[in-house]
């Protein structure tokens, strides 16, 4: 199967799985006249529930703006975007907001937390913010399984880079949201640490049914997720099930020879 | 590195917006004082000169005491007549002598009856027609110079001031009955007592005479020279022609040099006072600019480890830092300077609309002000900047190279803490020792002690941050929720930068507050003094000195309904100093009906009784602080001096020692032993009792019975108790007026604290946004944070200013004269100020408040 004959809109879940998220003719378009750079160009996806799915590409392939896009941080400009049921290009600011506060969980590549509150103030924000009960069990387990236990008191600036990345992943656990994405989580620490933090992402997946969307450009990364979507130039170009690093690493180097050669 | 500080002053343009504006509001303050009272001064100027245009020489009566006694009414004698006139005019040089009378005389306006212009400053002279008709002094604008007893004129802003137009009937009065007269004519002045909000009336020279001297004298001669005369060689012939004791004679020039002199004392009074609330203002800008250096520094660590690393020195650093901060103190206070002389427009007009009343005249702006303003503006900012700048100089290059943003490590607050308690300690033990000593001597040990305790609270205040905030946090958490909690959290973040911009605030606070509570205070002892004592149902006073005619006086006795009318005249007597001890001086004897007295005032002996002061003709009663002071019993004889008749010592015996009573002073005895002694026979006060208490109707027909006066003040106890009150609140008024641009300034520095944090908290805020924090929410997280700033100041500012109340406040009801002062807590009015805290901090957080809630939460959370 060639790359030119995958049809763009062919990137479904598996039959047999219930999608979580969805992208419909996907288009975001950045500028006008001269200055117009066209980020996403009609993509068609779907993130399957209770999987941890990958989205990579190189820099400027758009991943980061369909993160965003889906996740509700950023306006679409054409297509749908849905999560669950919503369709997120119908909703205000307000509603966008509560929707991620309710649904949506988020890990950034730095500057998760805020500075002021303890480690565990940081995972329980969410749910401060909504005025929600705290799931004391829920809030235990995930404690537990990022390893967190003895530093709850802390200040994110007595954490590590890879501790505090570790709150940021209890944080967007805890509220037990609906899908929780991931921005380039590891990119800013040393290989153990992204390692335990990619550990953790896989085991809320297959431990507690978490949904998982992560961008990154780090196929070693990639190869903790059950699928990975390649993007190209504001395109979704292919897609990989079960993957390795190497496989992953592989697929992208013919991306690139391709890229060279056209 | 010249370029590097141009670079960052106009790179940060809006962050340095709410500084720049602090700087100009405390420039424009000085600049409008100076350039406020320049302008007043050089009207002024110009107006006593031009009045003084033809003046060569003015000769001045002095007062002559008759060796008769006191003078029986207004009138006085002179030794200026025609015969010294034509003697002065026949000296070589002179080219004329104007024979000048004069008087004051308040007029009644038109509408209402009310008295009109300047108490002091209201003269009447009288109008000399020259050969045409016309007096050449007073041109003519409409009608024509008063000529019958019946006549009058008016000065043209006098007339505008009262209402009256030619023809009407014109009610003025002196001491006794109002007098009606028509007006004829309005003339023009250049005299700057009228420009200055005094009234101006003429009358026939004989009329004048009448009215306040004899037949035939005058009290002034203006001596015209010819061109080329010598104004001194002038004056010193006429005065070898007077005795010194019948006339001052003085030079134009001289008597200029004396206005001007009087004119720049009073103008300087005012801008004195004007000046040290610019100085409170600019103090508060001083905070304000020095956080923002902090902040500025903070937030441009690594640009300036960068510099350090690529080779600039520490002394680099900090100029480069010292000049773009005089640069904004340059530009800001330029700004400032062109503010401030529209404040000095509108302050000309304010003062002239609360009855100052000043001379015409254009804007002056005078390079000294320019200069004065400017540098203010400049010296302030650096210094101001100068501590940041020393924080940016310890900046080691090696920050340069972290790459990831490490909080700045901060520096511990021990010594700090330490030198703040320490002051504030200080300054407590002093006000404590203060709260025990009694009179306005100990003032400036009271003053050292606030401002000595005020440092101590601002140097303090990053640790009294923290209870204070976590206090309001608890409320504001309780109340909002997470934003409530993370408003309490970012204020705690950095207690410097909180504990600045609350310190600013509380300067202004603890000033209004601790001037709130001793204003409350002494009003409520005010108001139980001024009926202390006083058994009479009214109170009937002039203004100023002019007094009551003793004839007139007695009609009121003669109202039915009127049990008692007791007269209150007052001779000033001095002690013998080293008799009396250090406490020896001045006095005041009242003089009264000793057989009524007790009648109109509640009247406690402590020693001797009325009986004994009746009993002896040199016998006085005196209260019993004044008996303490110079040591007096009942049964002594002391010796006094009553100034102006060649001070012959005077023997008195103490026939009484009597409570203090408001009413009485530090002594009385009889209008017998007490009139001698008088300059001028008048009453002072007149106290009234009646039968049936004070009414509207009796109160018209004393007024009445006393010729209708428009000067009367008829006053029953409740006029007594609002006139003190309206004194103070005046004052206290004027007083918030000027602290309000401090308080502006504070306010300018909570919007900059937000503006800068919300700047520094860009990442945090995208942050917040993306997992679920509404615009709302996040907006709310602002306001609640100013508004925990706010109420920081406000709370530090009025506890201080209660504390510095309370002890200020027992210097005045630890003194005999004011016992009656009791520190009273105006809740109301406290609970205003809170308000106002309250509503200052949402209002200053509504644009830091909204660019945050604006700020773009993908860009947020990408920003380095």
């Amino acid at each position: 199967m060639s790359l030119a004959a995958v049809p763009r809109s062919a990137f479904p879940a598996r039959a047999a799985e219930a999608v979580a998220a969805c992208a419909t003719d996907l288009s975001k378009v950045y500028g006008q006249g001269e200055t117009r750079v066209v980020a996403l160009d009609s993509v068609s996806v779907e993130f399957a529930r209770a999987r941890f799915t990958a989205i990579m590409g190189p820099s400027g392939s758009g991943k980061s703006t369909l993160m965003h896009c889906m996740a509700g941080l950023d306006s679409v400009t054409g297509g749908s975007a849905r999560i669950g049921d919503v369709e997120l290009a119908q909703l205000n600011d307000k509603q966008l907001t509560r929707l991620r506060r309710d649904r949506v969980g988020f890990v950034f590549q730095a500057f998760n937390l805020l500075p002021t509150l303890t480690a565990l103030e940081n995972i329980t924000l969410p749910m401060d913010i909504a005025g929600r009960r705290l799931d004391r069990e829920r809030l235990g387990r995930v404690v537990e399984t990022v390893g967190l236990a003895s530093r709850l008191g802390h200040r994110p600036a007595q954490l590590s880079g890879g501790q505090q990345q570790r709150v940021a992943v209890a944080r967007a656990l805890a509220a037990r949201p609906e899908i929780i994405f991931a921005d380039e989580p590891t990119g800013n620490l040393d290989s153990r640490s992204g390692a335990e933090v990619l550990g953790f992402l896989r085991q809320s997946v297959r431990a507690m049914n978490q949904t998982v969307v992560m961008v990154t450009h780090d196929p070693v990364a990639a190869g903790y997720a059950d699928r990975v979507v390649f993007l190209a130039d504001g395109r979704i170009v292919d897609e990989l099930y079960e993957p390795t690093a190497d496989a992953v690493l592989d697929r992208m180097r013919r991306f690139e020879a391709a890229g060279r050669t056209s | 590195m010249l370029r590097t500080a141009l670079r960052n002053l106009f790179a940060h343009k809006a962050r340095l917006m709410m500084t720049a504006l602090a700087v100009l509001l405390g420039v424009a303050f000085v600049a409008g004082t100076l350039i406020f009272s320049d302008t007043v001064g050089e009207a002024t100027k110009n107006a006593s000169s031009r009045n003084l245009k033809d003046v060569a020489v003015s000769v001045q009566a002095r007062a002559t005491d008759s060796p008769d006694g006191p003078r029986q009414d207004s009138r006085w004698a002179t030794a200026l007549d025609q015969r010294v006139a034509d003697r002065i005019r026949a000296l070589p040089g002179v080219a004329g002598v104007r024979t000048d009378v004069t008087g004051e005389a308040t007029l009644a306006a038109r509408d209402d009856g009310r008295p009109v212009g300047n108490s002091g400053q209201n003269q009447v002279v009288n109008y000399l027609p020259g050969k045409d008709g016309s007096d050449p002094r007073y041109p003519l604008v409409r009608g024509r110079g008063p000529a019958r007893a019946d006549e009058i004129a008016l000065a043209e802003s006098t007339a505008k001031a009262v209402g009256y137009r030619l023809g009407d009937t014109v009610r003025l009065a002196t001491d006794g009955p109002a007098l009606e007269k028509r007006l004829v004519g309005i003339v023009a002045t250049d005299d700057p007592a009228v420009n200055a909000g005094g009234s101006l009336a003429l009358l026939d020279t004989a009329t004048a005479q009448k009215l306040f001297l004899h037949p035939g004298q005058f009290n002034e001669l203006l001596v015209a020279a010819r061109p080329g005369t010598d104004q001194a060689a002038l004056a010193a012939e006429v005065r070898r022609l007077l005795p010194a004791e019948d006339a001052w004679v003085a030079s134009g020039d001289e008597l200029a040099a004396q206005q001007a002199q009087m004119l720049a004392q009073k103008n300087r009074t005012l801008s004195r006072t004007l000046l040290v609330f610019a100085g409170i203002a600019l103090l508060v800008g001083v905070f304000i600019i020095a956080n923002t250096f902090t902040m500025l520094i903070s937030q441009r660590s690594r640009e300036i480890a960068l510099l350090r690393a690529v080779g600039a020195s520490r002394r680099q650093v900090v100029r480069s830092v010292l000049i773009e901060a005089g640069m904004l103190g340059l530009v800001s206070s330029a700004a400032g300077l062109a503010f401030g002389a529209g404040i000095a427009v509108g302050l000309r007009s304010f003062l002239g609309a609360q009855g100052a009343g000043f001379p015409d005249g254009p804007l002056v702006i005078s390079p000294t002000a320019v200069l004065a303003s400017l540098a203010v503006g400049v010296v302030v900012t650096v210094l101001a900047a100068w501590l940041p700048s020393r924080k940016a100089a310890r900046i080691a290059p090696v920050q340069a190279l972290n790459t990831i943003d490490a909080p700045p490590a901060m520096r511990s607050l021990a010594w700090r803490h330490t030198l703040g308690a320490l002051l504030t300690a200080a300054g407590i033990a002093v006000m404590l020792v203060v709260s025990t000593l009694k009179g306005t001597d100990n003032l400036p040990l009271a003053m050292a002690g606030s401002a000595l305790t005020l440092i101590g609270v601002m140097v303090l205040a990053p640790l009294l941050s923290r209870p204070l905030i976590f206090l309001a946090g608890l409320v504001t958490t309780r109340l909002f929720g997470i934003s409530g909690k993370l408003a309490k959290d970012n204020a705690l973040r950095n207690p410097r930068r909180t504990a600045a911009t609350g310190s600013a605030l509380m300067i202004g606070l603890t000033l209004i507050t601790g001037l709130t509570v001793v204003s409350h205070s002494a009003q409520r002892a005010e108001d139980k003094m001024a009926t202390t004592g006083l058994l009479a149902d009214y109170m009937i006073s002039t203004p100023e000195s002019t007094g009551l005619d003793t004839k007139l006086s007695q009609n009121v006795a003669k109202i039915p309904g009127v049990t008692a009318m007791t007269p209150m005249r007052a001779a000033t007597y001095t002690t013998n100093a080293a008799a009396s001890g250090p406490g020896g001086g001045f006095g005041r004897l009242r003089g009264s009906d000793l057989d009524q007295i007790d009648k109109v005032t509640q009247l406690t002996f402590v020693q001797g009784s009325l009986e004994a002061v009746k009993r002896e003709r040199d016998a006085i009663a005196v209260s019993q602080s004044s008996a303490r002071k110079h040591g007096w019993r009942a049964g002594d004889t002391v010796t006094v001096e009553f100034p102006g008749q060649g001070t012959k010592p005077t023997a008195l015996r103490i026939g009484a020692v009597y409570q203090d009573n408001p009413v009485l002073g530090d002594s009385f005895a009889s209008t017998t032993l007490v009139d001698p002694h008088l300059h001028w026979l008048r009453n002072d006060t007149l106290l009234v009792k009646t039968d049936a208490g004070a009414s509207p109707a009796l109160a018209r027909q004393i007024r009445k019975a006393l010729g209708d006066s428009p000067l009367l003040k008829i006053q029953d106890h409740d006029d007594l108790r609002k006139e003190i009150a309206g004194q103070i609140d005046t004052a206290v008024y004027m007083i918030y007026g000027l602290l309000a641009m401090a308080v502006v300034i504070a306010v300018v520095g909570v919007v900059n604290t937000l503006a800068m944090s919300v700047f520094e908290r860009t990442r945090e805020i995208g942050m917040l946004r993306a997992i679920g924090l509404d615009r709302r929410q996040i907006k709310q997280m602002v306001r609640l944070e100013s508004v925990v700033i706010s109420l920081f100041g406000a709370a530090l500012g009025m506890g201080l200013g209660i504390f510095l109340a309370w002890a200020g406040g027992q210097l005045l009801s630890n003194s005999e004269s004011f016992k009656a002062y009791e520190m009273a807590m105006p809740w109301e009015r406290l609970g205003l100020f809170v308000l106002i805290a309250l509503i200052v901090g949402v209002l200053a957080a509504v644009w830091p408040a909204r660019r945050a809630a604006r700020l773009n939460m993908l860009q947020a959370i990408g920003t380095e």
